[in-house]
């Protein structure tokens, strides 16, 4: 097996990731996108933890999921409370703070 | 290796997908499709236990909560591909994929070394490998994570609660508001049209038909109308029913003499534009036909 293939993949994973959160507007897809990152940095945990021999990596990769499912509850609350108050779930609607 | 090459393009191309799509919906369903394919990965690099989490909380719990939260909010707006801010789309496409040429790059000028393999280490069973380590070296951060989930979840539920600020509206207040509303803007107070009334069919996706032959908005879903799946009838099966009915034809064909004693006619002649853009409402292939006249 070898370690770079899947690292790359994690990569462009990441950089999908990256372009999704800049570049979408809808504040659920938003959130998707930043799932997408986590879970492309939860494989290259999985991996160094392969390649390196230990379960460290394996126990990172699970505080990250831990830490993704408590972020994703309190996240879509937040644009449920937003779109409770202004009807719209786009992220260029709450432009509130700016002024 | 195998299910390596196999599951990277689908997932890259899952994605990609996440990017391209117009629905929300759409976009979590391609997540589920990447999120699966990191769980087969796992279960690959010898990761039994992230395995089985990564289905169950990812792919069950927190995609379901995604579009449990999609069913909730419905479309609007912000499923629309416009760009609001001008070359925002493009900047942001190019500083991102700057930033994954600077990784891939920066990545490939590593050496990562030989692989030594979780075999010595998985030696009692992954769970129980797993099980060791969290509950000794990282038994602190294990109990810090109970403090989390606890905290997500009462911010959750105190985000998510509405205080009742006003009373509970009885049926004998909503009777007098919509008398109310009728007596000082003219709205009707009765119920809204049925879908279907005089159209194809009695689906909820056709609207009703005033009598120029236009659909009437208030007679479907606000959600349906977001999302374009509305449906109008074809003008020949609206002069059909017209036929039968006793009254002049609507149609492609263009009527310019306008007789007092018919009103239908005199509507025809001069449609009044709904209040609403029917383009809005109706197919795009089939938008504006109804009222195709004049």
């Amino acid at each position: 097996m070898q370690t770079e293939p899947y690292i790359l993949l994690s990569a462009i994973l990441f950089t999908i990731g990256c372009i999704g959160v800049l570049v979408r507007r809808n504040a659920i897809v938003v959130f998707m996108c930043v799932e997408l990152m986590l879970n492309a940095s939860n494989l290259a945990l999985v991996t160094f933890a392969k390649a390196n021999g230990n379960l460290e990596g394996q126990i990172a990769a699970f505080f990250v999921m831990v830490v993704a499912a408590a972020e994703v509850v309190v996240g879509l609350a937040i644009i449920m409370t937003i779109f409770r108050a202004r009807r719209s779930a786009s992220v260029d609607d709450a432009s509130l703070l700016k002024y | 290796m195998t299910a390596f090459w196999i599951l990277a393009p689908v997932m890259v191309i899952a994605a990609l997908g996440i990017l391209f799509v117009r629905k929300a919906v759409h976009a979590a369903l391609l997540l589920a499709v990447v999120m699966v394919s990191l769980a087969v990965l796992y279960a690959a690099l010898e990761a039994p236990f992230l395995f089985a989490v990564q289905i169950i909380v990812y792919t069950g719990a927190i995609l379901m909560l995604f579009l449990f939260v999609l069913m909730l909010v419905g479309v609007d707006a912000s499923d629309s591909v416009v760009e609001t801010i001008r070359g925002q789309r493009l900047l942001a496409t190019v500083v991102g994929l700057l930033f994954g040429a600077t990784l891939v790059i920066s990545l490939s000028q590593l050496t990562f070394g030989t692989v030594v393999g979780l075999d010595a280490a998985n030696e009692g069973g992954n769970v129980e490998a797993l099980a060791n380590l969290l509950f000794s070296r990282y038994v602190f951060a294990f109990e810090t994570t109970s403090a989390l989930l606890i905290t997500a979840a009462m911010g959750a539920m105190l985000l998510a609660h509405r205080e009742r600020l006003t009373a509970k509206l009885g049926q004998r207040e909503q009777a007098a508001q919509r008398m109310a509303d009728y007596a000082e803007t003219g709205r009707h107070p009765g119920p809204l049209p049925a879908p279907g009334v005089f159209a194809r069919h009695n689906a909820v996706d056709t609207p009703a038909l005033l009598p120029d032959g236009s659909p009437s908005q208030a007679s479907i879903s606000r959600v349906l109308a977001a999302r374009g799946a509305v449906r109008t009838a074809p003008v020949e099966q609206i002069n059909e029913v017209l036929r039968q009915l006793g009254a002049r034809e609507v149609g492609p064909a263009p009527s310019t003499q306008v007789s007092q004693e018919e009103p239908v006619i005199a509507d025809d002649a001069a449609p009044a534009p709904p209040a609403e853009a029917p383009g809005d409402i109706s197919r795009p292939d089939l938008a504006g036909e109804p009222e195709g006249d004049a």
